[in-house]
């Protein structure tokens, strides 16, 4: 059981990163204290054009040490326009990391390929620098996570000093590996972040299926591997954005067998080609991005977009809401009313239907 | 002490004691009769019993209708040897009596380890429900076949009602494909081997259950031609019964290459059992041995079986999925991998606990890998090269239960090829003597009158019941492990725990061990 919830403005309008806590920390009852995180997008303006990069530096005397080995990396293909210390509030949590960020551009030669090179980058470092964990790697976006209540860990990264217009947040009551900072969610690669209630019990299926294309699953999570799934269908393989959340719930045969002739021919080919993406067990996620998305009917989104989805028999609970430009995606109604007393609309979407909200 | 005085000399001592009941026993001559061993004769008020001819097939036992019959093991004392077992001692001497390669049936009969039975499953509890399959969709269809690496999809103006949208139209042609309903097939054995009932029942069972069997390399009998859309034909060495009709006929092509239960070598049907029926299917002369080479004479590297594979599919116009069926051997992982960058479709793996009609005892016993070992290396490898899931891993030898299956499954196999599991059965008590053809359960012989007694339509039900609940066991399983579809339990090795597994072991599993 955790507690997920998500917002976004489809204006864009800019929104304190201290609403969404106090939302999350209605939603406290669905977690134990031992994780909870937060994303924003749309958090580093003066950035936006670089890759925000935060890491987990282990807490020694020498994490400077980490600190030039992470350097090391970055320097093979780019520059780091700025390092630092992410701003906390001391004393609010024992510091088990010291989180770090990195802007960083990578050099003209390798604009084509950055997304991969990144992707690639990331893998390194978490497999190979001892210390570090890079759990945040988008642009203009940073996520914020930590061993604690949500409303300790939104005061210890000091949420209310940024401001954004999409807002995902995750309290977490750790079921499958024990609750440690880079446990927390959201989980993100690249602009794809993910908070996710449930338990992939396809988990050994989808972690050997991305990592059979160079993924690879580093943080002893089931959640990560949403991630990079939804990398590799919507980013990499280019599907409809309907068709690439139909492989992760997929129809059921049934459903299929009554489809329309050419419906039916593309959900098998589905099935066959994406068998092991499908996530299975019990789930329901929020997933944010501003990544790149074709949509059924040759949409192009180029924008940020949100995406809600269950498991296709809906073990898991998931609400959606809207009130003027803000649209909201949660395990409980009560959350989203804890900060927007009066709604426009709510919504239970179906097992396994998504909802994909648009910037207009 | 009268039968003892009439038994045929033997140099070894009976494995069975057979005793009837003499004040049971009505003299109705019954396992006279059933027993095509001859172990029975009929004497006067007396039936008169030769031991050293039972191999414990239970015919008599089940058909007496007095329960008068008892087999038992026919405990001989030898003098105890750790290194001269009686086993040892007693092929030594019908080795030095006969000069010749000792024959055996079924599978490998030595105690090497069965990983299965150190494999434990995965259930949810508290975190995540189970998933009850009588309430829920549990879906176990299984495509056997090629898959695309990626989808692609192109975007098409269309006009609906007056308005012009845009839509995706999938791009990417799927090849050929078997949909199996549950991932549970039939191996391939021969008719010829396999008397032609056996065959009808199985046949007519793997259409009822929604999957597929093997026709084995004795060709195709005309009687299973309103079955041939369930039947994959098998292209072996000897090429027997291989013709345009046969290949166009089946539902895909498989070439053996080799069989887990004799890897490296041939296949040798006696004459006797090429009577005018298997003669004709086979397309031999009656009466004469069907010999099938080691290798295949147009296979001398991986690059002939490429063409071989391409020439299959040119001959049936790319509409048939082709396989390639090899023994688990040492090396299979990258034989397995050779075969995946083919057009190849599918990789059948025999392990060498595998059945077979005949066998030389010394492969049965000696050659080969386990076929659990075997999935884990092969499904990894082909993961390393990427192509994992674009070609299909069938599993096959020793395949007991549904456990085994839902295991095989997790470690990596797309489906399963049952053998001895269908003819158990059919009647078939595993006592390893298919080689003489003198099967008294019908089963393994081409003696009409034994033929005869297996009823195809009985024989199918069974079969089909045994398919139907291995796939409901199965389909609990997968709830309990909370999950609806076969799709993600395969290669889920998270979801197994070896246990009494040293670290070797679970590492060529690719598992954990039971509390990690």
């Amino acid at each position: 059981m955790c507690g997920i919830i998500g917002f976004i403005s489809r204006k864009k309008r800019l929104i304190r990163g201290d609403k969404i806590a106090i939302a999350l920390d209605s939603l406290k009852e669905r977690g134990n204290g031992q994780g909870s995180g937060y994303v924003g997008y749309g958090i580093y303006p003066d950035y936006k054009d670089y890759y925000a990069l935060h890491v987990f530096l282990k807490n020694t005397p020498t994490y400077h040490k980490i600190i030039d080995k992470v350097k090391n990396i970055l320097s093979k293909y780019g520059v780091v326009v700025k390092d630092e210390e992410i701003p906390v509030k001391e004393g609010v949590l024992k510091k088990e990391f010291i989180p770090w960020r990195f802007f960083y551009d990578f050099h003209d030669s390798y604009k084509d390929i950055e997304n991969d090179l990144m992707v690639n980058i990331v893998m390194e470092i978490n497999d190979k620098v001892n210390g570090a964990f890079v759990f945040s790697s988008g642009k203009n976006l940073g996520v914020f996570k930590a061993t604690g209540w949500p409303k300790e860990v939104a005061e210890f990264y000091r949420l209310d000093e940024y401001e954004g217009y999409m807002w995902l947040a995750h309290a977490r009551y750790p079921t499958n590996t024990r609750g440690w900072w880079g446990g927390a969610h959201p989980f993100n690669i690249l602009n794809w972040s993910v908070v996710h209630n449930g338990e992939i019990t396809s988990y050994g299926t989808n972690k050997r299926y991305v990592e059979s294309f160079g993924y690879k699953c580093r943080m002893f999570t089931d959640t990560e591997v949403v991630a990079y799934i939804f990398d590799l269908l919507i980013r990499k393989h280019k599907l409809p954005v309907e068709y690439a959340l139909s492989a992760i719930a997929p129809k059921f045969w049934d459903e299929i067998e009554r489809m329309d002739e050419e419906e039916r021919r593309i959900h098998e080919a589905i099935r066959m080609t994406y068998g092991p993406a499908a996530l299975n067990g019990p789930f329901a996620i929020v997933v944010g991005t501003h990544e790149g998305m074709i949509f059924m009917n040759g949409d192009i989104e180029k924008n940020n977009t949100m995406i809600g989805l269950t498991d296709r028999i809906k073990l898991r609970p998931l609400v959606a809401a809207e009130k003027d430009d803000l649209v909201f995606v949660s395990s409980e109604e009560a959350a989203i009313r804890r900060i927007c007393p009066e709604l426009d609309k709510v919504e239970m979407p179906d097992a396994g239907s998504p909802v994909i909200v648009r910037i207009e | 002490m009268e039968e003892e005085c009439k038994m045929i000399p033997s140099a070894v001592p009976p494995k069975y004691k057979v005793e009837i009941d003499r004040d049971r026993c009505m003299l109705c001559g019954r396992c006279v009769e059933e027993c095509s061993w001859g172990v029975y004769r009929k004497e006067k008020d007396r039936i008169v019993i030769y031991s050293n001819r039972c191999g414990a097939c239970q015919r008599c036992i089940v058909m007496c209708p007095r329960d008068a019959i008892t087999v038992r093991r026919n405990i001989t004392c030898w003098r105890d040897h750790p290194l001269w077992t009686a086993e040892v001692r007693e092929d030594i001497i019908n080795q030095s009596k006969t000069g010749c390669v000792l024959l055996s049936g079924m599978g490998n009969a030595k105690e090497y380890p069965t990983y299965f039975d150190r494999i434990v499953l995965d259930a949810c509890q508290v975190t995540n429900p189970s998933i009850d399959p009588l309430r829920e969709p549990m879906e176990l269809r299984t495509y056997i076949g090629k898959k695309p690496k990626k989808l692609e999809f192109e975007f098409v103006e269309e006009e609906i009602d007056g308005k012009k949208i845009k839509k995706a139209k999938l791009k990417t042609k799927i090849a050929p494909n078997l949909k199996l309903e549950t991932p549970i097939m039939i191996a391939h054995m021969s008719y010829g081997a396999l008397s032609l009932n056996a065959h009808l029942a199985m046949a007519k069972a793997v259409k009822e259950c929604g999957t597929y069997m093997g026709s084995g390399e004795g060709g195709l009998h005309k009687a299973l031609y309103p079955y041939a859309d369930h039947i994959i034909t098998q292209v072996a060495s000897g090429r027997f019964g291989v013709n345009v009709d046969y290949l166009n006929r089946g539902a895909a092509i498989e070439i053996k290459i080799g069989q887990g239960s004799k890897p490296g070598i041939g296949g040798h049907l006696p004459g006797e059992k090429v009577t005018a029926e298997v003669s004709m299917t086979r397309m031999i002369p009656e009466g004469t041995d069907a010999i099938s080479p080691a290798p295949h004479h147009d296979i001398y590297s991986i690059e002939d079986l490429a063409q071989l594979v391409r020439s299959l599919k040119e001959a049936t116009r790319w509409k048939k999925p082709v396989f390639v069926k090899i023994a688990a051997v040492h090396n299979v992982a990258a034989i397995a991998n050779g075969i995946a960058t083919s057009d190849a479709d599918a990789v059948v793996i025999d392990g060498f606990k595998g059945g077979t009609g005949a066998a030389p005892k010394v492969f049965r016993d000696h050659v080969g890998i386990p076929i659990e070992m075997a999935i884990a290396a092969v499904d990894e490898r082909l993961r390393e090269e990427g192509v994992r899931n674009e070609v299909s891993i069938i599993a096959s030898g020793g395949i007991r239960n549904s456990a085994d299956v839902f295991k095989a499954i997790a470690l990596g196999a797309d489906a399963v090829y049952i053998g001895t599991a269908a003819m158990v059965a059919l009647g078939c008590r595993v006592c390893g003597r298919c080689y003489t053809g003198q099967c008294a359960w019908g089963i393994a012989t081409q003696r009409p009158e034994l033929v005869n007694r297996l009823d195809v339509e009985e024989g199918a039900r069974r079969v089909a019941n045994l398919i139907k609940a291995w796939t409901l066991e199965i389909k609990e399983l997968l709830g309990a492990a909370g999950i609806n579809s076969i799709e993600s339990l395969r290669g889920n090795r998270d979801r197994l725990r070896g246990i009494g597994l040293n670290e070797v072991e679970l590492k060529a599993l690719g598992i954990k061990h039971a509390g990690f």
